[in-house]
């Protein structure tokens, strides 16, 4: 049994310590809009906040997170209020599936906390999310949209 | 723990909503029979396309399956158009296939493949909501008792125009829910439209920002365990015996499965405990024959069929092109191939199974509802009234969730687990490697010129594998797939079913036919279906053709397509846009290709630079679509540029190579997929002549390789026919 700090939260677990973090969070936890896409960090699906940072939970063992602030998609709006970032999304009606969309919007609000005007060039390095819809062009003028609310 | 989201309602049970007061309606298919239900007795009956609450609240049911291509948002306009409610009262909701079933299927076809969501179903749905409509005016001048000619609609609102008075349809619905549905309805003319044809955001996207969505990996039911499968990596082999004893006492494990004769399941109470339990079991397989099969095998068979002598089927036939050839002025020929793709959905196949000896359900993302239940039929044993499928929202299928194998597993794990509901959930590197691959295939062209240097013959030779000879076999016709030729064919008749997809050119004497060989790797269809290689093809060939000739490229074609102005004009108004004729900017080549497919014509011009030879920056692409009438198009142009992402991505990235009989690529380390970085400028240019209905999700991915292909010859001077890129050593800058 273990304590973790997630959206705001401390929750008990009773995982084994090598469970990777997505797991956690989805079959413990029960929260689902972090999702699973390839289970080794290539495709971004699972990224949550970790003390603030942008990780992808597939390849974050649950003893690695005990002791840090998590924080998923269901943990950035605060009582129901969009943030910039997922308020931008709605306005340029980003997503197509959605699927990769949790991953994406944590992604950027990372970037958006540590750059808040980031510049094309900036959104090419940060942002390595696979969209397999194609949702780039969106995704691209929604972060400037953000930046610039 | 304590945290247990619920099923999304909406998603989960789609009778609640309809079961209070309220109108539900339903409406004769052309082909079906009255359907008509009432739900004014307050019974919780769902039988409508249209059902209004007492709020106004208007609840659409949607029976096509949305993907992210924007069909469930642009059905609902249709309706809503023909309607006349108040576009900001809308919800839809999806029926099920069972109860679709149960009524003589009031909702016609389930499918949404081959970009037919809407195209196929707009008559019946609109009719549906002009029939809605024409009941609620009906009982609200019966409640008047004033003639219903005196009686309009617009905006959920009926007024008497005589006396100004006015009530809602939320008032009405019950009563107009007795009423005898209308038999002939009148549609408007598009022109009219004010909710249908605009750009209206998307209807779901909400709960896409804030993870509230449910897809099928998000199912959650009471007391549900979770399950991990491996099939038989070689394709047709079997499960020959696995050796549970060495899991045994591993955490979570409930029990161990035969799935079928080709693959084994680890459930558990959690899904990654099935899954660590699943790779520590031993498994033998009986890999059988198709083991010593890899893609050199393949490749040289296919290539047997290039040979001219060897029997092939005509799909396009016009003059005598061999003879054009032989006695040509000057001739060219190229071969070029195009490889296996896998579909890589971002959520991995899944579905989760409640069976008992008295009921199977399932609940699931798929892309044909009614396939699906098929299959739940088929492997539950049960009855189709004992069945049914919920469907959830789907993270992406490109073609592949319309084969429901993960579901008939899925019931089949279920099965040995009677009144336990459990989650089959495919890894990443299952869905990689027991795909339903796009088909793989070798093309050779050879054209003519005379001594003026006019192309006056072309023989296009396309060797491989047949979908429909996989998918639906009872669609060849005489052992021909009408489909091979798609976009490349003479006229739309053989593509009743999915529009036409013609070729765009005339040629003196053609001769375009398939020698079909089918490896033992199943295909599917893969966004763009088989435009994919037929566009490079055709496309890039066209090109090699123009150069040769001493030709532009834009020239030369528009020479051959004076009897296709639909065509031309897609080709005309993308070479517009890019300022073809007029010097790009320093370093910057252009490329143009134009195919149709799946009912639309389309066009792409690419503007790329290439450095060191080898790194390709895709600057901008201009696209045009005339897709006949356009719902959406906001949806539409993001249908167009996301079409880019796939296409390139399987151009540049991707290509499933076979080793041992097995897929070698399974999961993104190896088959990879464009970011935002590598993604180019998207200028969609949707331009609608009217007159007809084509798909939107598919057709531009049919441009954009060949379009970047012709672009790479104009900055090198170097013809590439093969895909992937990657194998060449071409890489995104």
């Amino acid at each position: 049994m273990a304590k973790l700090s997630i959206n705001r939260q401390t929750v008990d677990i009773n995982v084994e310590p090598d469970t990777p973090l997505l797991w956690v969070i989805r079959e413990h936890i029960g929260l689902t809009g972090t999702k699973y896409g390839c289970g080794i960090a290539q495709c971004g699906a699972c990224t949550v906040h970790i003390d603030g940072v942008a990780v992808r939970s597939c390849g974050v063992q649950a003893s690695e997170a005990i002791g840090k602030q998590i924080t998923t998609i269901e943990g950035l709006a605060v009582n129901g209020v969009l943030t910039k970032v997922q308020q931008a999304w709605v306005n340029n009606d980003v997503p197509q599936c959605g699927y990769c969309q949790s991953g994406m919007i944590m992604a950027v609000t990372a970037l958006l906390r540590e750059k808040p005007r980031p510049t094309d060039a900036d959104i090419d390095e940060a942002i390595t999310n696979i969209c397999r819809c194609g949702t780039f062009q969106q995704v691209r003028e929604a972060i400037h949209a953000a930046a610039n609310a | 723990m304590n945290h247990t989201p619920q099923l999304n309602r909406r998603a989960f049970v789609v009778g609640a909503t309809a079961a209070g007061a309220g109108l539900a309606l339903g409406f004769d298919l052309p082909s079906g029979g009255p359907t008509v239900v009432g739900a004014a007795d307050g019974t919780p009956e769902v039988n409508a396309w249209v059902v209004i609450r007492p709020d106004d609240t208007v609840v659409i049911r949607i029976a096509r399956s949305e993907m992210g291509q924007g069909t469930l948002t642009g059905l609902a306009q249709l309706v809503a158009e023909e309607l006349e409610c108040d576009w900001n009262k809308v919800t839809t909701e999806y029926p099920t296939p069972g109860q679709s079933a149960a009524r003589k299927r009031p909702w016609g076809s389930f499918n949404t493949g081959g970009s037919i969501g809407i195209r196929t179903s707009q008559q019946y749905v609109r009719r549906g909501g002009a029939a809605a409509r024409v009941m609620l005016v009906q009982a609200a001048a019966n409640e008047w008792t004033v003639p219903v000619a005196e009686c309009t609609a617009a905006n959920s609102v009926i007024t008497h125009t005589p006396t100004g008075r006015t009530v809602t349809y939320g008032k009405v619905a019950e009563a107009a829910a007795r009423l005898q549905p209308p038999t002939d309805v009148k549609l408007k003319d598009p022109k009219d439209w004010k909710v249908a044809g605009k750009s209206m955001k998307r209807l779901d996207t909400a709960d896409k920002t804030t993870g509230k969505m449910i897809y099928g990996i998000d199912v959650k039911l009471p007391g549900m365990l979770s399950a991990a499968i491996k099939a038989c990596p070689v394709f047709s082999g079997k499960l020959r015996s696995f050796d549970e004893a060495k899991i045994t006492g591993m955490k979570g494990v409930e029990k161990v499965v035969r799935v079928g004769d080709n693959a084994v399941a680890v459930i558990a109470d959690t899904w990654w405990h099935a899954k660590i339990a699943l790779d520590a079991l031993p498994i033998v397989w009986d890999e059988g024959d198709n083991a010593k099969v890899s893609s050199a095998s393949i490749a040289k068979w296919l290539e047997e069929g290039l040979d001219p002598a060897q029997p092939a089927f005509v799909g396009n036939a016009t003059g005598d092109a061999k003879a054009a050839i032989a006695g040509a002025a000057r001739k060219i020929e190229a071969v070029y191939d195009y490889p296996y793709q896998n579909h890589a959905a971002l959520e991995p196949l899944n579905a989760t199974a409640l069976y008992t000896p008295d009921k199977c359900e399932v609940w699931t993302g798929t892309q044909d509802g009614e396939r699906a239940f098929t299959a739940v039929v088929q492997a539950s044993g049960l009855p189709p009234d004992k069945c049914d499928v919920h469907k959830v929202m789907l993270g992406g299928g490109f073609g592949r969730r319309g084969t429901p194998d993960y579901v008939r597993q899925a019931v089949l794990v279920a099965r040995q687990m009677p009144g336990t509901p459990v989650k089959l959930l495919w890894s990443r590197e299952e869905d990689m490697t027991q795909g339903r691959y796009h088909p793989v295939t070798q093309c050779k062209l050879t054209g003519a010129f005379d001594a003026d240097n006019n192309l006056i013959g072309l023989h296009m030779r396309i060797s491989g594998q047949s979908i429909t000879a996989s998918v639906t076999p009872e669609a060849l016709k005489d052992g021909m797939d009408p489909f091979t030729f798609q976009g490349v064919s003479s006229s739309g008749e053989a593509f009743a079913n999915i529009g036409p997809a013609r070729l765009g050119y005339t040629i003196p004497n053609l001769l375009i036919d398939h020698s079909m060989r089918n490896p033992h790797v199943p295909p599917g269809v893969w966004r763009g279906v088989n435009g994919n290689q037929n566009g490079i093809y055709l496309e890039c060939f066209m090109d090699e053709l123009a150069h040769s000739a001493g030709q532009d490229p834009l020239a030369f074609r528009r020479k051959l397509m004076a009897d296709h102005p639909k065509h031309l004009a897609v080709l005309n108004a993308v070479a517009e846009r890019v300022g073809w004729g007029t010097p790009a900017a320093k370093g910057v080549f252009r490329g143009i290709a134009q195919q149709m497919g799946l009912a639309s014509y389309v066009a792409a011009a690419a503007e790329i630079s290439v450095t060191d030879g080898n790194k390709i920056k895709v600057h901008r692409i201009v696209a045009a679509t005339d897709p006949g009438t356009a719902v959406n198009p906001a949806q539409i142009e993001r249908q167009i540029a996301g079409s880019f992402v796939f296409g390139l991505t399987g151009l540049f990235y991707g290509g499933c190579t076979v080793k041992d009989g097995r897929i070698e690529q399974a999961n993104f380390d190896t088959y990879n997929s464009m970011r935002i970085r590598e993604m180019p400028k998207v200028e969609a240019i949707v331009m609608p002549s009217g007159g007809f209905w084509g798909g939107v999700g598919e057709p531009t991915a049919t441009v954009a390789a060949p379009a970047v292909l012709n672009a790479y010859f104009a900055a090198t001077g170097k013809r590439i026919r093969s895909v992937p890129l990657s194998n060449l050593d071409i890489v995104f800058a």
